[in-house]
This record gives C-alpha cells, sequence and structure tokens, in this order.
C-alpha cells in the first residue's frame, strides 16, 4: 500500500473510532450530543500536553488521554441530568465553543498557533510517524472500541440506555437510575473520543483548536446518523464513507460539508434510522438476499 | 456619562437580538423545534438586502426584498422538511435543522453566492436623522435600526393579536392540537408563523450588515447562538421574554466590555452563561416549571 493509502486508512480509522463513541451516546441513550469534536480535542490536547511539556511516552499519554477525557466527558455531562432533548443540545454545542475558546486563548494550550512537535509513538525503542504498524495501532483501537460498544449493548448497561432513549419517564418509573446511565454514557463516549485524539494527535505531530471546532462535531454526527444510528455497523460504515470519500473524490471534497449537511436531511426524510438501521431499506434488502446469516443476534438487541 | 451612551448601543444590540430570536421563539413555541437552520435564514436575507441594495440602490426596497425572500425561504424549509417531522421524535426535526444549517452556511461560503469574503453594505442610516442630545449621541444607522426593529414588532404584534389568523397562532402557540381540534388551519397558522419569523430575521440580517457595513457567509453562527441563549433567558416561546431577554443580554454583554474587558472571546462567555442558565434554571428567568 502506498504511504497516501495508509494515511487516509489510519484516519478513516480513528473517525471510525470517533463515530462509535457518539453512538454510545446518541444511538444507544439517546442523547443528541453536538459536542462530540471537544472530547476528540481533549483527548488530543490532553496527550499533546503530556508528550510536548513533560516529555511523557506514547503509552503515557494515551491512557491519561482517555481517563482525563473520561472524566472530563462525566462532569460536562452534568448538565443532561437538568436538561432533557434540545435543551441538552444546546449545551452540548456550548460545551465545544467553551473548550475549543479554552485551547485558543490559554497559553497553556499553546493559544491559537497550536502545540507542536509531538513526539511519534515509539515501539521497543524504534520510532515511526505513520506507516503500517500505526496503521494496525489503530484499527487495534477500533476494534477495541467495537469490542467496548458490543459489549454495552449486550449488557443490562445497554438495556438501560435503551429504555432512556426510548423513553426516560418510563425507564425511570421501572427502577432505571436514568441520571446515573446518562452519566456512564457521557463518560464512556468522551472516554473512547479521547483515545481517539490521542491517536490522532501522535499520528499528526501537532494539534490545533480550530481542529476541533463545532462543524467537526456535525461531521461525527453526520457519519453516525448517515451509518445508522444505535446499531454497531452503521456508525462504522458512515465513517469509512464520509471520511473517505472526500480523499478520493474533489468533488466531495469542495462540497463537503453541503453533502454532510444534505444528507442528514435526507436521511431524516427518508430513513430516519440511517442507511444501516433496521428499518432501512438497504439493511432489508441485505437480509432478504442473504437471509438469516447478516443478522446476528447482537445486532438486534443493538438496534 | 459613558452609562447612557452605553445604554443606547446596547438597545441597538438587542434590537437585533430581538429580530433574530423572535422567529426562533416562535417556532419553538408552536413546533417545539428547536430551529438550527434559522441562522441560514438570517445570512440569506442579508445576502439578498445586499444584491438587492446594489442592483436598485434603494434601502428600503432591498429591506422589503430581503424579508420577502427570507419568509419564503421559511416557509419553504417548513413545508419541504419540517412538515413531514410533526409526529416523528423530537431529534429528527433537529437533526434536519442542523443539516439544512450546515448545508445552506456551505453553499453560501462558494464562489457563485457570496465567496469566502466580507461584503460592504454602505447604507449608511437610509436618511435617518442623527440623534445628539448631550449625554447620547444615536448615528443615523442606529437610529435605522431602531426605527426599524419597533416597526417591525409592532406589525408582528399586531398580527398576531387582531387578526383572525392570528388569533389562531395564539391557539396554536398552547396547545397545536387542541387548536387543530378546534378548527384553526394549522397549515396556515404554522406558515404564517414560518413567514413573519423568518421575514424578522432576514431583516435583523439586512440591519446587523449595514450597522456592521459587512455581510458574509458565517455571519449567521454566533448570532443564532446568541438567540438560542436569549430565547432559553425568555423562557422558550414566548415573545415577551425574548424581548427582555435580548435586552438584558445585550446590556450585560456591553457593561461588561466596556468595564472589564474580557478574558475569554465574548461568545464563549454566553455560552458558559447558557450553560449555567441550563443547569440552574432550564426553564429561563421567567419561565415557571
Amino acid at each position: 500500500m502506498s504511504g497516501y493509502v495508509i494515511s487516509v486508512a489510519i484516519f478513516v480509522g480513528i473517525w471510525v473510532t470517533l463515530a462509535l463513541s457518539l453512538n454510545i451516546l446518541t444511538g444507544y441513550a439517546g442523547q443528541v450530543s453536538l459536542g462530540h469534536a471537544a472530547f476528540f480535542g481533549i483527548g488530543a490536547y490532553t496527550s499533546a500536553v503530556l508528550a510536548v511539556r513533560y516529555g511523557q511516552p506514547f503509552w503515557v499519554d494515551f491512557i491519561a488521554a482517555i481517563i482525563i477525557t473520561g472524566v472530563v466527558g462525566t462532569i460536562l455531562g452534568l448538565p443532561s441530568l437538568r436538561v432533557r432533548h434540545d435543551f441538552l443540545v444546546l449545551a452540548t454545542m456550548g460545551i465545544n465553543f467553551v473548550v475549543v475558546a479554552i485551547f485558543k486563548y490559554v497559553d497553556f494550550f499553546g493559544g491559537a498557533m497550536g502545540l507542536v512537535n509531538i513526539p511519534a509513538p515509539s515501539f521497543f525503542g524504534a520510532t515511526f510517524r505513520g506507516g503500517t504498524p500505526y496503521l494496525i495501532l489503530v484499527w487495534g483501537y477500533v476494534v477495541f472500541v467495537w469490542a467496548v460498544s458490543w459489549y454495552i449493548s449486550k449488557s443490562w448497561v445497554g438495556l438501560a440506555f435503551n429504555a432512556i432513549r426510548l423513553d426516560e419517564d418510563a425507564a425511570a418509573a421501572v427502577g432505571i437510575g436514568a441520571a446515573r446511565f446518562k452519566i456512564y454514557a457521557f463518560g464512556i463516549s468522551a472516554a473512547l473520543a479521547g483515545g481517539a485524539g490521542s491517536l490522532y494527535a501522535h499520528f499528526i505531530g501537532s494539534v490545533f483548536p480550530d481542529t476541533f471546532v463545532f462543524v467537526e462535531s456535525i461531521a461525527i454526527l453526520s457519519m453516525v446518523v448517515f451509518g445508522g444510528m444505535g446499531t454497531l455497523r452503521g456508525p462504522i460504515v458512515g465513517a469509512i464513507i464520509l471520511k473517505a470519500a472526500p480523499e478520493f473524490l474533489r468533488f466531495v471534497q469542495d462540497y463537503r460539508f453541503t453533502i454532510y449537511g444534505a444528507l442528514l436531511v435526507l436521511m431524516m426524510l427518508f430513513q430516519p434510522m440511517g442507511l444501516l438501521g433496521d428499518d432501512s431499506w438497504l439493511w432489508q434488502l441485505l437480509k432478504r438476499w442473504f437471509g438469516k446469516k447478516t443478522v446476528a443476534p447482537s445486532e438486534e438487541v443493538a438496534q | 456619562m459613558p452609562v447612557f451612551q452605553n445604554l443606547s448601543n446596547a438597545l441597538v444590540l438587542a434590537s437585533t437580538y430581538i429580530l433574530m430570536a423572535a422567529g426562533l421563539s416562535m417556532v419553538y413555541g408552536v413546533l417545539k423545534i428547536l430551529h438550527v437552520a434559522h441562522a441560514a435564514v438570517y445570512t440569506v436575507g442579508a445576502f439578498t438586502g445586499l444584491v438587492m441594495y446594489t442592483w436598485v440602490a434603494n434601502f428600503w426596497l432591498a429591506l422589503f426584498g430581503a424579508m420577502v425572500v427570507s419568509g419564503v425561504m421559511g416557509v419553504l424549509i417548513y413545508r419541504g422538511v419540517y412538515f413531514y417531522m410533526l409526529d416523528a421524535p423530537r431529534t429528527v426535526p433537529l437533526i434536519a435543522s442542523i443539516g439544512m444549517f450546515v448545508m445552506f452556511t456551505d453553499l453560501l461560503q462558494k464562489k457563485f453566492l457570496m465567496g469566502p469574503y466580507q461584503k460592504a453594505l454602505p447604507v449608511e442610516g437610509a436618511g435617518m436623522p442623527a440623534l445628539n442630545v448631550g449625554v447620547v449621541s444615536i448615528t443615523s444607522t442606529q437610529m435605522l435600526i431602531l426605527v426599524v426593529t419597533v416597526a417591525l414588532m409592532l406589525g408582528v404584534y399586531l398580527i398576531l393579536s387582531r387578526t383572525r389568523i392570528g388569533l389562531g397562532w395564539q391557539a396554536a402557540a398552547m396547545d397545536r392540537e387542541m387548536a387543530g381540534a378546534v378548527g384553526v388551519n394549522l397549515n396556515r397558522v404554522v406558515a404564517l408563523n414560518f413567514f413573519l419569523g423568518s421575514a424578522l430575521a432576514g431583516a435583523a440580517g439586512v440591519l446587523v450588515g449595514a450597522y456592521n457595513n459587512s455581510v458574509f457567509a458565517t455571519m449567521g453562527d454566533i448570532v443564532s447562538y446568541k438567540a438560542f441563549i436569549i430565547i432559553v433567558l425568555g423562557g422558550m416561546g414566548s415573545l415577551p421574554g425574548v424581548i427582555v431577554a435580548s435586552i438584558l443580554l445585550a446590556v450585560v454583554e456591553n457593561f461588561l466590555v466596556a468595564s472589564v474587558g474580557y478574558v475569554l472571546p465574548r461568545d464563549a462567555v454566553a455560552f458558559l452563561v447558557l450553560i449555567l442558565m441550563l443547569m440552574f434554571r432550564p426553564h429561563g428567568l421567567f419561565g415557571r416549571e
């Protein structure tokens, strides 16, 4: 594979994890977030600060990014306890702006110039930036995030998320502490996005506030919605298509956000469950063609 | 006394906020949809005003044209998109709205429309007198904004309180299903709602463009976020609440910037206020649980 294709595959992998992590919050627990890029950014900046200012190695940065972003996500999830539905969306939008403003205006985070010279990760003394090993690392993380999502969708927590998404009051009535599980959803989703941020920072070697702005949150949301919210397959397919298409099609690159926006509208009009959602015509078609094989029981639970 | 000067400047700022937030509040009041794409309507209004002004060089015609175009755009957004989502879960119209906002903003930035640059809208008050009474001086452009805002809000008040369809609107704002059940033509009422609200946003776009003498594709972003803050502060869906909250936000902003300057940019501060507000008073300053 050429270096270019590998880079694209690395980017796609990072965005697949972002889409999967947002899916836990938005698809499973039903809390629409317009601030996911903020968590991505917090992970990237945690990693960058640890690496550049404190000289920590990649693995320390990576683990710290996951933990710190998870903690921050849990704290920032607190408004969701008081605020529901569309008000929460406003709050997450606000969180994104405040986080980016902090990156931009606090010198410790490098201001508008960002943080540069983030060292590449090294394995047993061998340093590399990009290349096949990094690709394997990123897609290893994809598998990890996928496994976490799968486990959640199968577990008691996943059932609770489902209940909250479908009807919060009814869930509370049957004894599911909606507050607790919403905070879990925020924390897990943020932590996983933080890992993606760390991988991004160490791959690019620099972080800038403008990478993590509001429209990036929209792009991630588009991937989840386009593929199919609440499924395991949907966000993966959505992220692969929407992240890879601009790389190969000039037209898509020029009109990236026009297309993302139009996709959101069209999906909501005609396929609110997404391209591969359970009710979508494509998924029905695949099921008819390939019979039961394509419908793993886990997917049905995930819905 | 700079206090009075600050106050009058704040009132001008508040006028533009009112025009912008009124439409959002009206849409939320009747349909319970967070109309994020309202920002795009505002920018389209400013853009139409700019194009018309360069054609006919008459501000009032340009303002009128911008309001009509924005109003029609609002109705089309409702009839083409939201109409099919009224019974869907609330995330569906919300995501569609975000999609429209991103799509229109991106399209407007393309070369064949506005391009990525700022363009001047040199209206210079459009013949309004400037006012200078000792402690306060109001430029002619500021005067223009104040007069147009008061006139438009008065017009909207008259339409909503004195006409049949306006009464229908009030009924729908209280309870959409019940209003439909007693014979209010909901389609017309909601269309009127979108037309009025979007026309106001278009007017706001033109006025802000004239005030700052610049029109650009992303000018709607920050104003629309502030409009959200305003409708939360004012209690979602209440027009008097919008007016009070707009004035409050504008005054606080102006005095903060005038007295302490700011550490974080204005918009980040506004958002912090929003988040705190949502956490501690989710029903607005005047709203009831």
